[in-house]
């Protein structure tokens, strides 16, 4: 037995103990990685009928991934590159919103860290109350401030700002913003608690030592961050890459989200083997961008847990 | 290097809504000296420190370096350097870094940088450790990275926040002297903050001692104990003796003062003092433990006290003697130990001889509070 292991048992007792140990288990081996692992096996099957399930036709196949690279068959287009740029505009669509949470969120979370007084639970609970509300509802409330008649059109066109309502909807205003919005706790708060525990006198050195505020961030804080920097950033991409909710309410009718492919796979053409496929390659690519970007900074897979 | 830039204190104050943290303080401090500020936890002298470095506005008064008003100078742009109470080195910088961060902001190249690093850690006796973090070095290696750090920016004046406080004694005992000899060697102006009388006593060109935002005498080691201006003075710095009475005549610079419990005592008016006392006055007698001596009965020329022995205690190179004294606080005497036993006084009643040139009397006042 690992020692760990041991030590675990003789902490809480024995039966406790492997309750707890079942329980853990149970949970990443049974709702995580077996439900993993057969949409992995989906991703490798033909579409059949039910009835041909288990017959001679149910083979392993690639067809799936090659159709997300080429189309179907017969295609007129070299590339099914309608499929593609969906996929490749929500990856960078999807790094684009972490890149401006983390530009919005980390002055907000340096602020709550560093400052002291009743104000900051106070303006945390603020920040905490808006997502006790359901994300569609969120989403739903954001169409109607951006909506043709919203409230956002409203003010601009009352003020004689502009003439004619502005379609924040089709232009994908609305739904950069509501990603945007979707996971700014997320981001916030790992941020903050780095940086809380960051000492007062690191930040009064480097300016007694001449450092103006931009260096001292570059030099002492962000350093210091970067653990909860990283950690932010990955939840972000990976959950605004993986959003549904946002993109189906709030994204124009011309924009998709890679996301919206692969639910229509599985709901409206019940391929579900197409879709695993889809969702399979949506995940690796994640992972290989999580994976790079904490090789950028330098972070470790055991630094992210803190 | 930067020599004779002197820091002074024009009437600050300095306030925290209600709260006084430092009234109206008046301070010369020479360039080049060690200048300490001394005092109980809470006294103001931090707040003093904070805003000398930059980082608190006075709420009246002036603060000049080198002559000239630091008003709305950022504490970036201040010839100081200020060294923290836990020394805030960054920890994911490596020492030779930490050391030449300020040169870095400067804009210096990798290549000076590191031939300046080598150059102080030499002075600090850390050679060949600029490779390592901070968290690999021990507590007094730490603070002699950010002694070379604050050295390194090169500033005319280097404050330092009970930087000693964290270390072991033996090791408080050694960075004192030499902290004492960096400061001779860079010839700069040192603020340093303290408790620790010892501190201040054997580094200190000249002290300032601190109560309650309020400072109460200024001098160098040898006014401050041997001529106090105030009984707090008087009881914080040292270990001292009081005598509470009533003056019964003003003799020139002595006043003959009738105790309540150990008779009448001559002193020596302290020269802050002078002309303070008058007949009838409460006032206090301070006579230090070293300054009393078990006296045969017969001498002559000499001042006498007299108190019954409670106790006796044996430190290895000195005896203490307790006795009754008045208000509840036992009279301490030291004696060196010449070989001598006090057994049998104990709960006699022994007379104690002075010199009326080390009973220092004044007007009663508040003392400090162990």
């Amino acid at each position: 037995m690992p020692r760990f292991c041991h030590d675990f048992l003789q902490r809480l007792g024995t039966v406790p103990g492997l309750i707890m140990l079942g329980l853990v288990l149970f949970w990443t081996i049974g709702l995580i990685v077996l439900p993993q692992l057969s949409m992995l096996d989906f991703s490798f099957r033909a579409n059949l009928p039910p009835s041909e399930v288990g017959g001679p036709n149910d083979v392993h196949t690639l067809e799936n991934y090659k159709y997300l690279l080429y189309g179907p068959e017969g295609g007129s287009q070299r590339y099914n590159s309608v499929d593609l740029k969906v996929f490749f505009r929500t990856i960078v669509a999807a790094a684009c919103v972490t890149l401006f949470d983390l530009v919005l969120c980390y002055p907000i979370a340096y602020y709550l860290g560093q400052t002291q007084g009743k104000h900051i639970r106070v303006l945390a609970l603020l920040l905490i109350i808006p997502y006790w509300i359901n994300e569609i509802l969120r989403a739903f409330a954001l169409r109607i401030i951006f909506g043709e008649t919203g409230v956002l059109n409203g003010i601009l066109v009352g003020t004689g700002l502009s003439d004619a309502p502005f379609d924040f909807i089709r232009n994908n205003y609305a739904l950069y913003a509501g990603l945007g919005y979707a996971y700014i706790l997320l981001m916030i708060f790992p941020i903050y608690n780095v940086i809380e525990s960051l000492d007062r006198n690191q930040i009064e050195a480097a300016r007694d030592l001449g450092a103006p505020w931009w260096r001292i961030h570059a030099r002492v804080v962000i350093p210091y961050a970067r653990i909860g920097i990283s950690s932010g950033c990955t939840m972000v991409f990976m959950l605004t890459a993986g959003a549904l909710a946002a993109p189906q309410i709030l994204g124009g009718p011309s924009s998709l989200w890679f996301t919206q492919l692969i639910y229509q796979h599985f709901n409206d053409s019940s391929n579900w083997p197409q879709g695993a496929a889809y969702a399979v390659v949506l995940l690796l690519s994640c992972i290989v961008m999580v994976l790079a970007f904490m090789r950028l900074f330098k972070v470790s897979m055991g630094d992210v847990n803190k | 290097m930067n020599a004779w830039v002197g820091v002074e204190l024009e009437n600050l104050s300095i306030r925290f809504g209600d709260f006084v943290a430092v009234r109206d303080a008046n301070v010369n401090i020479r360039g080049g000296d060690f200048f300490s500020f001394l005092g109980p936890s809470g006294c103001g002298k931090t707040t003093i420190l904070r805003a000398v470095s930059g980082f608190l506005a006075p709420s009246s008064g002036n603060i000049l370096i080198g002559g000239k008003n630091m008003k709305g100078v950022g504490p970036n742009k201040r010839p100081t350097a200020l060294i923290f109470q836990n020394l805030a080195l960054f920890p994911l910088m490596k020492v030779w870094e930490n050391i030449t961060f300020s040169m870095e902001i400067r804009g210096a190249r990798a290549a000076e940088r590191r031939k300046r690093a080598d150059e102080l850690l030499e002075m600090v006796a850390l050679t060949g450790q600029g490779d390592k973090l901070p968290a690999e070095l021990s507590g007094g290696q730490k603070q002699r990275v950010a002694i070379a750090r604050a050295l390194c920016a090169e500033p005319h004046v280097l404050l330092l926040d009970e930087p000693l406080s964290a270390l072991d004694l033996k090791l408080r005992q050694h960075m004192r002297t030499e902290l004492r000899e960096i400061q001779k060697q860079v010839g700069i102006t040192f603020i340093y903050i303290t408790h620790d009388q010892g501190e201040a006593l054997t580094m200190s060109d000249s002290i300032a001692v601190m109560r309650a935002g309020v400072i109460d005498q200024i001098g160098n080691g040898r006014a401050i104990y041997n001529d106090p201006a105030t009984p707090f003075a008087a009881s914080f710095v040292g270990e001292n003796n009081v005598f509470r009475g009533k003056v019964v005549q003003i003799i020139g610079h002595e006043a003959l003062i009738r105790t309540n419990r150990s008779g009448e005592i001559r002193a020596r008016i302290s020269t802050a003092n002078l002309g303070k006392l008058q007949q009838g006055d409460s006032a206090m007698v301070f006579i230090r433990p070293e300054a009393l001596d078990m006296a045969g009965a017969d001498l002559e020329g000499d001042h006498y006290v007299s108190a019954r022995v409670t106790n006796e205690e044996f430190e290895g190179d000195v005896f203490n003697i307790f006795m009754e004294g008045d208000g509840g606080k036992e009279i301490k005497v030291s004696l060196p130990n010449r070989g001598q036993s006090f057994e049998s006084h104990k709960g006699r009643t022994v007379t104690l001889r002075y010199d009326v040139k080390n009973a220092v009397a004044m007007p009663a006042g508040i003392l400090a509070t162990e």
